[in-house]
């Protein structure tokens, strides 16, 4: 498996601020590889990074193999989709899309047919005399993701593509460009803050905080084996039992649980489960296919338990009055800190 | 009584559109009348004649006038000079004022952004007589551009250059290359603060985008930044150039004794009192500057706003 890109020891900082902090990350070719953090975790200046708008000050990139640390952006090969989109105002659509084969001085017909073909590709047909200011968000997404494909760049670059369209459209885009990254075969690097849009379209996942790599894992691992209880908190809804309460059920280290693996003793049955606490129901949230109930253990964390609304033995639990809670030992996920 | 006022606030409040024009009135009236109504009245006059025995406006319509400024060899060379002038101090306006408006609004930090605009405006705030005198003495054989000439023994260098026909002159005070020096300056704000709203709103994104699809930096200012700052290059050249087209104190203080419009106008309204040649005088700016606008919008300049 080749290398497309290789992060080392990158660290940046703007003034006292520091950004990016030892930054270690090796993306296979052919990989949807996203960037997942909050905001200010440096997952976008990451991508600056290695799209060579902005310089580190220490470490290396390496496209395939090759250092490209002081090389321009412009003779990177690889491409950006931006967060803004970033189209040119004073351009139709074709001249948009047509731009990198003007620059390169392709000859016209090989460009009309290569614009044609993307158009095609990003269902844009008839609007490639618009101006971008005369197109909805979505489209002018497409057109924003036509430009930097056709190139046929080895690397593409997608900088929270999706944050400004609406629900519906956006899980739409989520499909689409799963599609267009296995038609093409190109190497995804993807911003995104969005968990659940990391989780459904990743190969894998890096987690961002605060300048540093919290954890490179799959998605599964990533939901399922979070190293650390920032990965643990930020993926998903959990329950994290710092150390000092850990030790209660006889666990050295601190821990977290899914609320999909606990369950509300019901006071008929008598359960076998390894653990049990009691707990008051705080909070009952309806969800559609299910209620979220939060409830408050004594160790005064809240606890998140889903009840599925289409059981037909559904209980209705009331506010205030106390439950008790059980889950296994196999459920829990042990964390580093 | 008091049913009588609540009748009429009621009117009011239902014909919104009547209490609007009511307010509007006094407002549109001074625009109209005050305004356009005494520039239309005036400029009316260029379809009349001077009646040369008597001295007085002959009121009956007649092209005559507009033709004596074609028709006149000295009248036509005063357009000319005018137009060449106009154009001149816009392209040199634009040549120094892009560059100070692009490092302002791409390379400087807000509190440095708000010394520049201070310094650009700081001019503006003094008088122009006394700004343009400054400059009669800086441009002076006496004045520091003379006196710099001679220190590194260029003074020949100057003289060379004044003594080129059309825009040299017996010193750089009483010459073309000191009048267009002097427009410059006074007119660069009107240049540099159009250019750098415009530069302004280009996101860095764009700039981004085009290096990331392969343009060089090179590439990037021709295909998308100067494209994109055009509407403001156009618009500080429509106050540049109208501004120096009816401008009259630069040519006298600095100018030759060869007139520029502003000066046929003001000695033809004044003292020789023909106010239909003077009319016709000022006809012509506005015309240039319909044209100039219909070329500039031909051209594409308000494409990107």
């Amino acid at each position: 498996m080749t290398n497309a890109i290789e992060l080392l020891g990158i660290s940046k900082s703007y003034g006292s601020v520091q950004a990016l902090n030892n930054i270690h990350l090796t993306i296979n070719d052919g990989e949807f590889f996203s960037l997942l953090g909050p905001s200010g975790s440096g997952k976008t200046t990451c991508l600056k990074i290695i799209a060579g708008f902005e310089g580190s000050q220490e470490g290396h990139v390496k496209l395939f193999n090759e250092d490209v640390t002081l090389v321009p952006p412009y003779k990177r090969d690889l491409n950006t989709v931006f967060q803004d989109y970033a189209l040119f105002p004073h351009m139709s659509v074709r001249s948009n899309i047509g731009y990198s084969l003007r620059i390169k001085k392709v000859n016209l017909e090989e460009q009309n047919k290569r614009i044609d073909e993307i158009l095609e590709t990003v269902k844009l047909i008839g609007y490639d005399l618009r101006k971008p200011s005369e197109l909805s968000g979505g489209q002018r997404q497409r057109v924003a993701l036509a430009r930097s494909l056709i190139n046929k760049p080895k690397v593409l670059l997608l900088d929270e593509p999706l944050g400004a369209l609406d629900l519906k459209l956006r899980e739409q885009m989520q499909i689409e460009l799963k599609n267009l990254q296995r038609k093409f075969n190109i190497t995804f690097i993807y911003v995104t803050h969005d968990q659940q849009e990391a989780l459904s379209m990743s190969d894998r996942i890096a987690v961002f905080n605060n300048g540093r790599v919290e954890q490179i894992d799959t998605p599964h691992n990533i939901y399922n084996k979070p190293k650390t209880s920032f990965v643990a908190d930020f993926i998903g809804i959990t329950t994290i039992f710092p150390k000092e309460d850990a030790s209660q059920f006889n666990i050295t280290k601190s821990f977290s649980i899914r609320p999909e693996f606990i369950s509300i003793q019901s006071s008929s049955s008598s359960s076998s489960k390894d653990f049990k606490i009691k707990a008051k129901v705080t909070d009952i949230q309806y969800q559609g296919s299910f209620n979220k109930i939060i409830f408050e253990s004594s160790f005064r964390n809240s606890l998140s338990v889903f009840q599925n609304t289409n059981n037909n033995e559904n209980i209705s639990y009331k506010i205030d009055q106390e439950y008790i809670l059980e889950f296994d030992k196999k459920d829990i996920t042990l964390l580093d800190d | 009584m008091i049913n009588f006022i609540v009748n009429i606030s009621d009117y009011f409040y239902r014909n919104k559109n009547f209490l609007f024009l009511l307010f509007l009135l006094p407002p549109l009236s001074w625009l109209g009348i005050i305004y356009l109504g005494s520039l239309l009245t005036f400029l009316s006059h260029s379809f009349f004649s001077l009646d040369g025995f008597t001295g007085k406006i002959n009121y009956t319509f007649t092209l005559n006038t507009i033709f004596e400024l074609f028709n006149s060899r000295a009248n036509f060379d005063i357009l000319i000079r005018t137009v060449g002038l106009a154009l001149t101090v816009t392209f040199g306006s634009a040549l120094i004022g892009f560059p100070i408006a692009y490092y302002m609004a791409k390379f400087t930090s807000p509190k440095v952004k708000i010394f520049f605009y201070i310094a650009i405006m700081l001019p503006l705030w003094s008088s122009y007589l006394v700004r343009v005198y400054s400059w009669k003495l800086i441009l002076a054989k006496e004045g520091i551009i003379n006196w710099f000439f001679g220190k590194l023994h260029l003074t020949w260098l100057l003289d060379k250059i004044l003594s080129i026909p059309y825009i040299g002159g017996p010193s750089l005070s009483i010459s073309y290359i000191g009048m267009f020096l002097v427009f410059t300056y006074i007119w660069l704000p009107f240049m540099i603060l159009p250019i750098h709203a415009s530069l302004e709103r280009v996101p860095n994104s764009l700039i981004n985008a085009s290096l990331d699809l392969g343009a060089s930096k090179r590439q990037t200012f021709y295909k998308v930044i100067l494209p994109l700052a055009l509407p403001g290059i156009a618009a500080g050249s429509i106050f540049t150039f109208s501004l120096t087209l009816g401008d009259y104190i630069i040519p006298y203080i600095i100018g030759t004794s060869k007139f520029f419009i502003g000066q046929a106008v003001y000695t033809h309204q004044g003292t020789a009192g023909n106010i239909p040649l003077a009319a016709a005088f000022s006809l012509v700016p506005i015309i240039v500057m319909i044209f100039y606008i219909k070329t500039a919008k031909k051209l594409g300049a308000f494409d990107a706003l």
